[in-house]
């Protein structure tokens, strides 16, 4: 689960700020402390506390005297600012990257961003039959993302 | 940070080798650190200089500013769990018990749970038990101490998985309520990469890496992919290792990895990866061949 080689403290303050994005750490919510941490990734407890302490320092957690580290209120809007930034270069660079190798122009690439593929094939079926196959691939994905949700609660 | 271990150009000397080499290093107060290397390389050497069990050939070693060496003051302050321990011919209860006269800070229900966790029979003597609760009962006395420095070497042959498992977890729990110096030497590199903060690597009596966790998973990364493009990606770099088969090449190199190589793997269609800190240290640890014919 920790594991691709950034320093280990980062990796801890990645997997929060992720947790914050999604809302499963909410904002104004406790955050589990830093024992707690180590006990769950078997790390040293000095690493789970540098990782905390990066998001102390960026502003979105904040430690209450005695009481223990909460999410800062706005926290979640910052991250996603945060990771809009990066969006490009962590995923739309690499995807122009192996698109070119493959000879994907962009007009091409804009298309199946548009229309992936999958769908491209259930609309050359019969109007109906698409429309039930999105109907239940959308059901789907509700269901599947409902059932990460609690897992996530019940992780948590 | 404050040392409280501090190992000044100590060599040390048998008969016609040389055990360490001039080793300096420190120990600073309240972290775990990882004492790794071959064996030979001198780690069992080092912790007995450190407990005062032994002496140096030259230099000195100060614990907490005064020399180990015949300090019950000191001593009552350190604990040393070796792999081999001998215990006299009593029952594991009367054992405990012993321990807990000599440390002041005994915790006999953490003594309790441990032996629980690991299923150790009280009533049983120490000289009929398998290997395995052996090094247990040496697991249960090292943590139960609460010694402000605690000295683990290879505490744990004949444990399985599942119980070196509970080992580490209880070791880092306890050591997240009562924080306290520990140094721990292992073969099973990977197994505690994550629990240590520092780490040293001695080779052939000598220290070749000092350097805290953090900064040893930067130092190295594996670049693999298409050997034309390797070779142009490492080009200005460290190799420290290389494999290939056909068109294909893994290669190690020294970090540090930033932005702008990341960049550069990814037009070149390269993969990077992580060094895990046992290969770091079999990369550290000299060439293995040498070893043999030497």
């Amino acid at each position: 689960m920790l594991d691709d080689g950034a320093p280990l403290f980062q990796q801890i303050a990645d997997q929060l700020s992720s947790d914050i994005v999604d809302g499963a750490l909410a904002e104004g919510a406790k955050v589990p402390s830093t024992n707690e941490f180590a006990a769950f990734y078997r790390i040293n407890p000095a690493t789970a506390a540098k990782g905390i302490n990066v998001l102390v320092d960026d502003g979105i957690l904040e430690k209450r005297r005695g009481i223990g580290m909460f999410v800062v209120m706005g926290a979640r809007s910052r991250l996603i600012q945060l990771r809009r930034k990066e969006f490009a270069e962590q995923y739309v660079d690499p995807l122009v990257t192996e698109a070119k190798r493959l000879g994907i122009d962009t007009e091409a690439l804009i298309e199946m961003i548009r229309r992936p593929p999958d769908r491209q094939r259930s609309d050359q079926r019969p109007t109906d039959a698409a429309q039930i196959d999105q109907a239940t691939a959308r059901n789907q994905a509700t269901a599947i993302h409902q059932t990460t949700a609690e897992e996530e609660g019940e992780a948590s | 940070m404050t040392p409280i271990v501090v190992v000044d150009h100590v060599t040390r000397r048998y008969r016609g080798t040389t055990a360490l080499r001039d080793v300096s290093t420190v120990l600073q107060e309240g972290t775990i650190t990882g004492l790794l290397g071959r064996n030979g390389a001198g780690k069992s050497t080092l912790m007995r200089i450190i407990t005062g069990q032994e002496f140096v050939s030259s230099g000195t070693v100060r614990v907490g500013g005064q020399n180990p060496l015949e300090n019950d003051a000191v001593l009552r302050r350190m604990i040393f769990v070796k792999e081999s321990q001998i215990y006299p011919d009593i029952k594991v209860k009367r054992a405990l018990e012993a321990a807990s006269w000599f440390y002041p800070n005994w915790d006999a229900e953490l003594a309790g749970q441990l032996m629980d966790d690991f299923a150790l029979p009280a009533n049983r003597p120490i000289k009929k038990l398998s290997r395995g609760m052996h090094s247990a009962v040496g697991i249960v006395i090292g943590l139960a101490a609460h010694a402000e420095i605690t000295l683990f070497d290879e505490p744990y042959l004949g444990l399985d998985a599942v119980a070196r498992q509970i080992f580490y977890d209880r070791l880092l729990a306890d050591y997240a309520e009562h924080p306290r110096t520990v140094l721990l030497s292992t073969h099973l590199i990977d197994e505690v990469a994550n629990l240590l903060e520092h780490v040293i690597v001695i080779d052939r009596g000598r220290i070749v890496v000092d350097a805290t966790a953090d900064d040893l998973r930067g130092r190295a990364v594996t670049v693999s992919g298409r050997s034309s493009a390797v070779d142009e990606f490492v080009a200005h770099r460290e190799v420290l290792k290389r494999q290939g088969v056909g068109s294909f090449t893994t290669a190690t190199v020294t970090g540090p990895i930033d932005d702008l190589a990341r960049a550069r793997a990814r037009d070149l269609n390269l993969d990077l990866g992580p060094v895990s800190l046992q290969e770091f240290v079999i990369q550290s640890s000299g060439d293995m061949r040498e070893r043999i014919s030497a």
